[in-house]
């Protein structure tokens, strides 16, 4: 298995999509020779791909939630191809398909097809893609990032059932990601992408414990960052007491009782899983979401829990940053728009008094005057997060809510936003409450943790008191499920 | 079928006959507001005080609305329409025998229109942004641009006088076959099949081009399967839903729009009939009308969304 790695726009998916002789998006595959089972595929016709397709290779995508034609149970879309290929018969494919998921670890192997792909979980929809892949008896099989929306607990089961699939039926395999600690665990060589060059190709070892170029280097140890854990005994700047939180028309509590506070100046790390309810206690706190009982104290006083009764002050201390920065901003609206709205709306600023200061954000926030009149689309991924954070910045806020704000960006990204966070709270004094899944990411920023599971909050302290034993069970198994930059770590986790 | 989706249907047969009840009061209502009474509509210029009154009195005129409105829903409820003013025939019977010639050459400009519009929707997807689809475009759209009446008349002149092919009059009754009532009704079809088609057309391969950009379509592609396998397995049945809540919008034209197509071809169906009564002011044949053009509308907007509502994976299956 070759393991292909990159950040976005590094050109993975493009290489293993060529594999299948398929360009995504009107891409045209222009030079170069791309040979499968020594057969030059690049200027072949598209009869003879759509005969390989399929075939003698095949394709897991990364989302498999979207990649399941929702129309159709799982076993019609698992045997389609074989069938359609002539390679097995429906019979003999379906009872193929029942073995693999049974291998594969899937519940009910027997039944599982009979499902419809939204009446299954996304860890085990993407268990069911690797079955439809493997079904034809292929040559080949394409990964493209595969668990990269999964959850850590649920990424680590795939991850190994992937793996022993692969080793069982004796494929080759493409597994495209743009996270090195998986790629070490599953893959034999490396090959390392940056802006559709190969930086670096080697074995696994090798790539991990002697990477030769600099920008390997960065990603290997992208992730051994700590950050110095702050502790004050100053009033808290929000308390939340007794937090109790359900969905209109549903019969559970999506959070219960959850009791935390941050301190002026410190980061809180919310830590979980989808469906822990993290994102609710965003919703509850901003006041979007009214709770059922509880209380939310800012800086002394209780805030109203609908926000229509919050007043413009309330609303300015507590900012809000988002996951996706591209959807949060006015793709209509210059930077300059967007930073200097809260600026008119809390400050009443206006005119060249507003322009210095969304100049100075700018700069803050280390982009720069050159930006102010750029529109959304024309900024990366990471420049679009800072313009996001800017925004917040600009009603000089106590409190910044921060939702996965990393999550959508890519290693060395993502690491650059962390620190501007980390910089601008030494210098504003601002607290952050930040949620999150990945631990990597709350060891590089968190003074305080909660680990929420199931809207109850499980565990939660200081960095140093809640990231060391003991442990409770779902912290442990938390903690275990991160993929650590090393070889052999998966057998460690998974043979206990 | 389970629980949920039996609810869900239920509901939506209640809001439509709720729908039907409250149009029923509109359509009262709005004969109502209407000046002048019906008395003074047929007694016209030599309506005196007196023969007023009596025919007032005759009609049941006196009554408060109310009283009238639940006399007239009751009797509709019974099948009693009323009786026309202008020739004191009773309505259902006219209506009845109206209404079967009017879904007769709707059913079959349906039958010709549906298919054929998801079909050739089905291929300018296939060949999408090559010729066929720019010809099937080019072709629909400006078949609906040339009013109905236009083509009625150019169809008329070329295939009914200058061929001779088909009559362009589309007269019907009791002793014709059904090949020569489908003969009689070509022209008529013909021109409304051209009317309807363009709109499913266009809608059904709006939806299926909406489809095609998911990314299980992308899977399909990756799977060797071909393109109109593709087209037929996995794009249509996620886009049923919008296909048939347009391809439900244009039967409900074919029953309630095809006046003019009627009136051209002296076809006696409910919009001849129609049309000749409102020159009469001839209320309570109006007011039928409306009525039973109003509950096709809902009737078939309703099956629109049960069908919907089946197609939906989520609610057929649920957790």
């Amino acid at each position: 298995m070759l393991g292909l790695i990159g950040e976005s726009g590094a050109g993975k998916s493009t290489i293993g999509l060529s594999a299948m002789g398929y360009g995504r998006g009107g891409i045209e595959l222009t030079g170069g020779e791309i040979l499968l089972n020594g057969r030059e595929i690049r200027e072949a016709s598209g009869r003879t791909l759509r005969s390989l397709r399929g075939a003698e290779v095949t394709y897991v995508a990364q989302s498999a939630a979207a990649a399941f034609n929702p129309a159709k149970c799982l076993m019609d879309q698992v045997v389609e191809a074989s069938v359609s290929h002539g390679r097995a018969t429906r019979a003999a494919a379906e009872a193929r398909a029942v073995e693999l998921f049974r291998k594969l670890g899937l519940p009910e192997p027997e039944t599982f097809g009979s499902r419809y792909p939204h009446q299954v979980s996304g860890g085990q929809l993407q268990r069911a893609m690797t079955a439809m892949a493997l079904c034809p008896e292929p040559d080949l099989v394409i990964f493209d990032e595969p668990t990269t929306a999964l959850d850590v607990t649920t990424q680590l089961g795939v991850l190994s059932a992937i793996k022993a699939a692969i080793r069982e039926q004796g494929v080759a395999a493409l597994y495209i990601t743009h996270d090195l600690a998986v790629v070490a665990q599953i893959a034999d060589d490396i090959m390392v992408l940056r802006q559709g060059k190969t930086v670096e190709y080697g074995t696994t070892e090798q790539i991990i414990t002697a990477p030769q170029e600099d920008y390997t280097r960065a990603l290997v140890s992208v992730t051994a960052k700590a950050h110095e854990e702050k502790i004050t005994d100053l009033p808290p700047v929000l308390e939340i007491e007794g937090l109790t939180a359900r969905y209109r028309g549903m019969d559970r509590d999506v959070l219960s009782d959850i009791n935390m506070a941050i301190q002026p100046g410190t980061t809180l790390a919310v830590v979980g899983e989808s469906g822990s309810g993290k994102s609710t206690l965003a919703r509850v706190i901003t006041g979007l979401l009214p709770p059922v009982a509880g209380r939310i104290t800012f800086d002394g006083r209780v805030l109203p829990a609908v926000r229509k009764r919050r007043t413009r002050e309330d609303l300015r201390e507590l900012q809000m940053v988002y996951q996706m920065a591209d959807v949060a901003m006015n793709p209509r609206q210059t930077v300059g728009t967007i930073i200097g709205r809260p600026l008119r709306f809390y400050f009443g600023m206006k005119g060249r008094e507003q322009r210095r200061r969304v100049i100075e954000l700018l700069d803050q926030i280390e982009l720069g005057e050159a930006f102010i009149d750029r529109y959304p689309a024309e900024l990366s991924g990471g420049q679009k997060q800072r313009v996001c954070i800017a925004r917040a910045l600009a009603a000089k806020p106590r409190l910044i809510i921060c939702d996965e704000v990393t999550s959508a960006l890519d290693p060395l990204v993502a690491e650059g936003i962390l620190k501007l966070l980390a910089d601008l709270q030494a210098r504003e004094q601002v607290s952050y409450l930040f949620i999150t899944h990945d631990i990597a990411t709350v060891r590089a920023i968190a003074d305080t943790i909660a680990v929420m599971h199931l809207g109850k909050l499980v565990r939660y302290g200081t960095k140093s008191e809640v990231l060391a034993p003991p442990f409770d069970d779902y912290t442990d198994m938390l903690l275990k499920s991160v993929p650590e930059m090393r070889l052999g770590w998966m057998e460690e986790v998974t043979a206990r | 079928m389970n629980a949920y989706i039996a609810k869900l249907v239920a509901q939506r047969i209640a809001l439509g006959l709720l729908l039907i009840f409250l149009v029923s009061i509109m359509i009262f209502l709005g004969t109502q507001i209407l000046p002048g009474d019906v008395a003074q509509a047929i007694l016209g210029q030599s309506a005196t005080p007196e023969s007023l009154a009596n025919l007032r009195e005759e009609l049941g005129l006196n009554a408060p609305a109310t009283e009238r409105y639940f006399s007239w829903l009751t009797g509709i409820l019974h099948g009693d329409l009323g009786t026309s003013l202008s020739n004191g025939r009773d309505i259902a019977g006219a209506i009845s025998e109206r209404l079967g010639n009017t879904l007769f050459l709707a059913a079959w400009a349906a039958l010709i229109s549906v298919p054929l519009a998801i079909i050739l929707g089905l291929v300018s997807v296939l060949y999408r942004g090559r010729w066929p689809d720019k010809v099937i475009s080019a072709a629909t759209l400006s078949a609906i641009s040339v009013p109905e009446f236009m083509m009625s008349y150019i169809l008329m002149y070329y295939v009914a006088v200058q061929l001779g092919w088909a009559p362009s009059v589309a007269m019907l009754n009791d002793r014709m076959s059904l090949f020569e009532k489908l003969h009689a009704i070509s022209l008529p079809v013909a021109v409304l099949v051209m009317v309807v088609l363009a709109h499913m057309m266009r809608m059904t391969r709006a939806a299926l081009l909406n489809v095609m950009q998911s990314a299980y379509i992308e899977t399909a592609e990756l799977k060797g399967i071909r393109r109109s396998a593709v087209i037929w397995r996995h794009a249509f049945p996620n886009s049923i839903a919008p296909i048939v809540n347009v391809v439900m919008l244009n039967m409900a034209y074919l029953v309630v729009g095809v006046v003019v197509v009627e009136v051209v071809f002296v076809y006696p169906g409910m919009g001849q009939y129609l049309v000749d009564h409102v020159s009469k002011r001839d209320v309570p044949v109006v007011q039928a009308c409306g009525l039973i053009f109003a509950a096709v509308y809902i009737f078939l907007n309703m099956v629109a969304d049960i069908v919907s509502i089946l197609a939906n994976p989520r609610l057929r299956h649920p957790k």
